[in-house]
């Protein structure tokens, strides 16, 4: 529980660094905020080891969090520098760390669903109980693949867990005016285990995730999650730059910052008695403190020399 | 050395190399009953874990190739004919050809893609393109165009051992074609053209199904005192432009053949390398012959004019040579 509590907290601060470090121009291109939808990556990622992949979305730094991956190198990616994650070739849409498991953020909306399925073949092949996740948002849900990976996965019960991050936005268009019917009841169709969740509750994504990584690793086939949850920011920090109008008012977004995952979770860890306000509050203390200094030493980092790029288009040949 | 049908050496490297390698697994619509005749057999010998049947799905059987060979695995996947490689193309383009850049070399992808190109036998515009034009462009992706049975097979071997992924086309309607193939294993390096015929007077560079008619049209100029050097690319991507300019240096004159469209097709790009770093050596324009840009036409009577063929290759090339200013 405080494991968890811990992640969110990590995901926000990071985010909100990075957020101020965006308007502040230090860094070279936008970023997508997960801020609000913490609740989503971290429920899930609880269940999953370094060997069990994830794919991700061009809203990806929270799933990359969640999974364990370094805040210290994701900041010095976002800020491109030779000591980033992806050595500064990648940025703040694409972070990966192969070695824990997180197959790639992803620009192209819908990607890694089937990527995710490819990873799912690899793990079910290998026998060894892995599971793959792949967090995708109610837009992607509209992409063909969506459909093309259910089928697939369903048909050879691929050890596979499809979250679907319902945050209301398809970058500026409000999910109804672009998705038709309920996205669970794509999925349902299939016939596969189905669980609507209130994204924002991280023990009740913990609990879902929980039964469908289990099935996955038994053998049971994939399992399909819809998180409710609500896009806090907005489609990427750079927009109030170029939107020539605005998409959504203030009293939309009000309610939902009344749902915070992170207070709802504090909320339910003092109530329960797992440790006592101060605790929380030492544990921001100490997060603040080492992301403030993650992106000091990211902004005091080297720029990525351009040579590097041509050992890394192909392996063991030039480009 | 045995003598081979091309598509029998595929299927031959392909129980080779699962044999070889438990991590090979290959995939794709209707690989077990196998259309072309490549994958004939692989699945009762290797069952339904290395080698399975999928549903059409190309764009979700391209992206589950990149995250499967992230997961350890070489993978072969089948697509049958190269126009699917456009219903595929997101995890191509977007994902295959650019994430071990964009993960800062995290990754190694060794993908196979299979599939049959290439026009001549009236299936319309929609499944006779060749696109390797396009791959080409993309900077990730190998390209492999092979043009006999040995090197069928020792192009597909190293295709597999290798660590990024590759196009493998094969030139549909011509694995019938016969050819002598070294029993050991040997493999044909990428990036390795192979001078076909030794010349003197003029360069013929071609590739996959248009050596036939190349060496076809090589064969007729020498009736008419015309040596030509022919020479196959193997691989596009890398493409071995040294040995290509070594024979224009000798020879002063360049003639490519090209089954692709001829807008930004393999011929313009060569054409464009030559111009470039053999101009001093060149006695006359760089030609190419290409297919005109217009859809495949079904007819066959139609389709047969946009396909190059030996006659013309020889008269553009006996043109070239006699009369360059014209």
């Amino acid at each position: 529980m405080l494991a968890m509590y811990r992640t969110m907290l990590l995901i926000r601060r990071t985010e909100e660094q990075l957020r101020d470090d965006f308007h502040a121009g230090r860094l070279p291109g936008g970023v997508h905020l997960y801020i609000g939808q913490e609740a989503i990556a971290a429920g899930v990622c609880a269940h999953l080891d370094d060997a069990d992949p994830i794919a991700s979305t061009h809203r990806g730094h929270g799933h990359y969090l969640a999974k364990g991956g370094d805040p210290e190198a994701m900041l010095a990616e976002v800020y491109a520098r030779e000591t980033g994650i992806c050595k500064g070739m990648g940025g703040s849409m694409h972070v990966a760390d192969f070695s824990r498991g997180i197959i790639g953020a992803n620009g192209i909306v819908g990607a890694g669903l089937a990527i995710s399925a490819g990873a799912a073949f690899a793990a079910q092949l290998d026998r060894e109980g892995r599971v793959a996740v792949c967090f995708f948002g109610d837009g992607a849900a509209n992409q063909g693949v969506f459909m093309e990976v259910l089928n697939v996965a369903t048909l050879w019960k691929l050890p596979l867990l499809l979250v679907c991050e319902h945050n209301c936005y398809s970058e500026f268009s409000p999910s109804d005016t672009v998705t038709a019917g309920e996205i669970t009841d794509r999925a349902r169709a299939f016939n596969i285990p189905c669980s609507v969740v209130d994204g924002n509750d991280a023990v009740a994504v913990w609990q879902a995730a929980a039964a469908a990584v289990e099935l996955a690793r038994d053998g049971g086939g994939p399992s399909f999650i819809e998180a409710k949850t609500y896009r806090i920011y907005g489609h990427n920090e750079s927009e109030v730059h170029w939107l020539s109008s605005e998409y959504r008012d203030e009293t939309e977004i009000e309610p939902w910052r009344k749902q915070d995952p992170i207070e709802r979770l504090g909320s339910f860890i003092l109530e329960n008695g797992v440790c006592a306000r101060e605790n929380l509050d030492a544990l921001d203390i100490e997060i603040r403190a080492r992301i403030a200094a993650a992106a000091e030493a990211a902004a005091a980092a080297p720029p990525p020399d351009p040579e590097l790029m041509r050992d890394m288009m192909f392996s063991g040949q030039q480009p | 050395m045995a003598k081979k049908r091309l598509i029998q050496a595929i299927n031959d490297t392909l129980f080779a190399e699962m044999e070889r390698d438990p991590k090979v697994i290959l995939f794709g619509e209707d690989v077990e009953i196998s259309m072309f005749g490549d994958t004939k057999g692989l699945h009762e010998r290797f069952g339904p874990n290395r080698i399975r049947n999928t549903p059409i799905c190309e764009a979700t059987l391209t992206g589950m190739a990149v995250g499967a060979a992230a997961g350890g695995y070489r993978v072969i996947l089948h697509l049958m004919f190269s126009n699917f490689i456009y219903t595929g193309f997101d995890a191509i383009a977007n994902q295959m050809a650019k994430l071990r850049l964009m993960t800062g070399g995290q990754i190694k992808l060794p993908i196979t893609v299979i599939a049959g190109y290439g026009g001549g036998r009236s299936t319309a515009a929609q499944h006779s393109d060749t696109p390797y034009p396009l791959l080409m462009n993309l900077g990730g992706v190998n390209v492999a165009v092979p043009s006999t049975p040995a090197d069928a097979a020792g192009l597909l071997k190293t295709a597999i051992r290798g660590d990024n992924p590759t196009f493998y086309l094969e030139a549909g309607g011509r694995g019938g074609e016969r050819g002598e193939v070294p029993d050991d294993d040997f493999t044909v390096p990428f990036g390795s053209a192979r001078v076909c015929r030794p010349g003197t007077d003029v360069t013929l560079v071609s590739v996959g199904a248009m050596m036939k008619p190349t060496l076809q049209a090589a064969g007729a100029l020498a009736g008419q005192d015309i040596d030509a050097e022919v020479i196959d690319c193997r691989t596009l991507v890398p493409l071995d432009t040294e040995t290509i300019i070594a024979s224009v240096a000798k020879t002063g004159r360049i003639v490519i053949v090209d089954e692709a469209r001829d807008r930004c097709s393999a011929a313009s790009h060569i054409a464009a390398v030559v111009s470039d770093e053999a101009f001093t050596h060149l006695k006359a324009p760089v030609k190419r012959i290409t297919v005109p840009n217009v859809a495949m036409p079904y007819a066959p009577n139609v389709e047969k004019t946009v396909i190059p063929n030996q006659e013309q290759i020889a008269a553009v090339t006996e043109s070239l040579v006699n009369n360059p200013d014209k």
